[in-house]
């Protein structure tokens, strides 16, 4: 096990955390869709930590294909929780 | 030689990095902070683009780091402007 | 190199990735946590770089930074100012919902076992031997893929299916922003130097997007940067108050935003008329297939993602019939 894996995956347990606290107790709904943003970027960081094998090897491709699709669904999810925001604001009257 | 050469410029780089981040820190102003940052940090990213072009020894990276100093030049001097611009209409406003 | 400086270099990056998520979300004013997410995404690209995953940094950087970052700026736009650096009061997403203080503990320890539970499990598997079966499999196979860059083929060709339901998500979604409402107000129209930028931009970023296209096959690149970086192009346009984005109109869209999706099943379906498996390209044409289905998928990325900055339904719907959609609605 190298130090850079252990680093960096332990690092995205800790970021998951974060967003997980965030995203549950934020009084912003905007805030909270950026914690969920941010628990998404510490999972991705604990994959591509198992990915990596040292500086000499190639890394290992297929966690590296499943970030980046959760990239993309991460940003798709993003705008529709931001339109449904928006939506709900114009129900409720606020705006 | 070439290492020794390219490392003077890294460091020259940060050094303006770093000038640019304590004007954002100490600086009284929006404008003043603006100021300081985006011309520090341009003038860092150059020395840092020549000293990594100079490390890498091929010219065609060196050309692709020149072409991305000159795209963050003009895209940072215009939001700059855009950011003093809109300040500017926020104070002015009643 | 030397593995002490390289140390040092982790901690500092993990620490300011640290730093930037704890600041991102302890502020109160939202449009500043927005734009330390940005600079936090920003972070993270460098980070997939150190740790050789350099498709990812793009993709980050374009996607995970960019768009996300200019999504929920969009989201913040016309906010009341913060009375004080630290009040959100009028601010239309708070929801009045506050949890008392005793859950907030309770929540912050659930929290910490989780990152706890999480973290033994990742030290538990880091302590097994590595399993190098995949990988070894997906070397051989290389040649046979029809690309050289290993993340691509997976992608593309040994985890198509995955791409594909992942294009199907992106439509989804988008589908769910049009039927939703209304397109979001547009911008006031550049001033000179805005224009000028846009100018020279915009057309260096649509050959960025090709460049990325064509050398995803053999270096770090791909259909997703690419229509990342047209969707970029289409954003700076309407932020610089354009009526014509790169959106076309109509039935066009539409075509378009399914474009990927299609072209992706019709390879899968013909393969499959012509008795290999769904999605199993023949060798000898597989380059060719795979530069196909990326050249539909970039489009329909950019479309999509577009769309979803813009933010609704496009203009080009007839006005009553969107009026009477939402008389339905409201009755």
């Amino acid at each position: 096990m190298l130090t850079a894996q252990l680093l960096y995956g332990l690092t995205g347990c800790v970021i998951v955390a974060l967003g997980l606290r965030g995203a549950l107790l934020h009084p912003s709904l905007l805030q909270r869709v950026v914690a969920i943003n941010v628990m998404g970027a510490g999972v991705f960081m604990m994959l591509i930590a198992i990915a990596y094998r040292g500086p000499d090897l190639p890394p290992d491709p297929v966690p590296q294909a499943l970030v980046l699709t959760g990239i993309v669904v991460a940003v798709s999810a993003t705008a529709l929780a931001l339109a449904l925001a928006r939506r709900l604001h114009v129900e409720q009257g606020n705006d | 030689m070439i290492n020794l050469l390219s490392s003077i410029l890294i460091l020259a780089g940060l050094f303006f990095y770093l000038a640019g981040s304590i004007g954002l820190l100490r600086l009284p102003d929006l404008y003043t902070r603006l100021h300081a940052l985006t011309k520090a940090d341009n003038l860092g990213l150059g020395l840092l683009a020549a000293g990594l072009a100079l490390y890498s020894q091929h010219p065609l990276t060196a050309l692709k780091l020149l072409l991305v100093w000159l795209a963050v030049l003009a895209a940072s001097a215009a939001s700059a402007h855009l950011i003093a611009r809109q300040a500017r209409r926020q104070e002015t406003r009643p | 190199m030397n593995t002490a400086s390289l140390l040092v270099f982790d901690g500092l990056l993990l620490l300011s990735i640290v730093s930037l998520a704890w600041a991102s979300l302890a502020t109160r004013d939202e449009r500043r946590s927005v734009i330390l997410f940005m600079a936090f995404g920003l972070v993270l690209a460098m980070a997939w770089g150190r740790l050789l995953a350099p498709d990812v940094a793009l993709a980050e950087a374009a996607i995970g930074a960019g768009l996300s970052g200019a999504l929920l700026l969009a989201a913040v736009r016309k906010q009341p100012r913060p009375l004080s650096s630290g009040s959100t009061r009028g601010s239309r997403y708070l929801d009045g919902a506050q949890v008392r203080t005793v859950s907030r503990w309770g929540v912050t320890l659930l929290c910490a076992a989780l990152a706890g539970a999480l973290a033994w499990a990742l030290l538990h598997a880091f302590n097994n031997a590595p399993q190098d079966a995949l990988h070894r499999s997906i070397s051989a196979n290389l040649e046979a893929s029809g690309v050289s860059n290993p993340v691509t083929a997976v992608l593309l060709n040994f985890r198509a299916y995955d791409t594909l339901l992942e294009l199907a998500v992106l439509l989804t979604a988008v589908l769910g922003i049009i039927s939703l409402g209304q397109t979001t107000t547009g911008y006031t129209p550049a001033g000179p130097v805005f224009e000028g930028l846009v100018r020279w931009l915009v057309p260096i970023l649509i050959l960025t997007a090709g460049y990325l296209l064509w050398v995803g096959a053999h270096a770090p690149g791909g259909a997703f940067q690419a229509g990342a970086t047209l969707a970029a192009a289409g954003v700076v346009l309407r932020l610089a108050g354009r009526r014509i984005i790169g959106l076309p109109d109509g039935f066009m869209l539409r075509i378009v935003m399914v474009a990927g999706i299609g072209v992706f099943l019709l390879v899968g379906l013909t393969v499959l008329v012509l008795g290999r498996p769904f999605l199993d390209y023949p060798p000898a044409w597989a380059g060719a297939l795979i530069l196909m289905i990326e050249t539909a998928a970039m489009l329909s990325i950019a479309a999509t993602l577009l769309l979803a900055f813009v933010g609704g339904q496009p203009r080009s719907m007839p006005a009553r019939a969107v009026a009477n959609q939402q008389h339905e609605e409201m009755s």
